[in-house]
């Protein structure tokens, strides 16, 4: 199983991204960097956190069009598993992989801390039977507050795309959502920062089983092996 | 010619900011206040002419770029033609 982890000029989660999956995983990852227009062979794509080209304008809106992009947008396609983190999320939302938009936090704070998130019963990798009614795991944005029109949240819901929820909402988010996968369930994203909670010293390491959970999406003997 | 581009958040879509700015005017004694909304200009400067063509371009952009059309709405004055 082979990881990429896209680094943008402004991503500041890379190294973290890269470390959950080669150090907290042992997996073998490598970076791509945003120019690139192939991916190579692989069968995860990471966009990490941070702040791509400064979040100007809207946060990911310029990322989006990054020549990397077109590539991860036809992966996507095929079913390549994709992962999004925090600025990563925000980059699959304005690219229109993943449904909705993030917006300013409603306390209009930057909300650095961690929080207690609710797992919703998703699918067989993502549910809290696998992994626990909740999880613990840090967030660092100002602008987490995901936002979607009435019908589309009546899809989200219907199709069960909503990965976790806040058990108290920082941020102002539609029906506390921390992260969603797509509808065929290939597309990931959350503001939570998995790729700070995985070390021995981190202060949690629920990072690992989410990450986990992503993986046995396309690859269910991975989370098996590994619980 | 010169171009204006207002890129606005739509009206049903929470606007933290807006809020902010609302009670610092209300703070300052600003009365009357029934509503304030924050968005962005970006103002253009572009070789040619206006056509159609051009329109079509230029809403396209408006489009996937300047604005986000789940979050906000935008509208453009061609200043000086």
């Amino acid at each position: 199983m082979k990881i990429a982890v896209v680094q943008f000029p402004g991503s500041n989660g890379d190294q973290d991204t890269f470390h959950l999956f080669a150090s907290g995983l042992g997996l073998p990852t490598r970076y791509l960097w945003h120019k690139d227009t192939a991916l190579g062979d692989v069968d995860l794509v990471a966009l990490p956190g941070g702040f791509a080209y400064g979040d100007y304008l809207r946060c990911g809106a310029i990322a989006r069009f990054s020549p990397i992009m077109a590539a991860v947008r036809e992966f996507a396609a095929r079913g390549g598993l994709v992962f999004g983190i925090c600025n990563g999320f925000q980059v699959l939302c304005e690219a229109g992989l993943l449904p909705g938009a993030l917006i300013r936090n409603s306390c209009l704070e930057f909300r650095c801390q961690m929080c207690e998130l609710t797992v919703e019963a998703s699918s067989a990798a993502f549910s809290p039977a696998v992994l626990g009614a909740s999880l613990r795991l840090p967030i660092a944005h100002g602008e987490g507050n995901y936002r979607i029109d009435p019908t589309g949240l009546e899809q989200l819901e219907a199709n069960r795309q909503i990965l976790l929820r806040y058990a108290h909402n920082p941020n102002g988010s539609l029906g506390g959502i921390a992260g969603i996968r797509n509808r065929a369930g290939n597309v990931f994203g959350l503001m939570p920062h998995p790729d700070r909670a995985f070390e021995r010293f981190h202060a949690s390491r629920d990072g690992l089983p989410f990450a986990r959970a992503v993986l046995a999406a396309q690859f269910p003997e991975f989370q098996k092996k590994s619980a | 010619m010169k171009i204006n581009v207002f890129v606005t958040p739509k009206k049903n879509v929470l606007d933290p900011q807006g809020a902010a700015v609302g009670h610092a005017l209300e703070t300052l004694g600003f009365s009357g206040l029934k509503g304030t909304r924050v968005g962005k200009l970006i103002e253009l400067d572009v070789e040619g002419g206006d056509t159609p063509e051009f329109r079509a371009r230029l809403d396209r952009v408006c489009r996937d770029l300047l604005s986000n059309p789940v979050i906000e709405d935008y509208r453009y004055e061609i200043v000086r033609p």
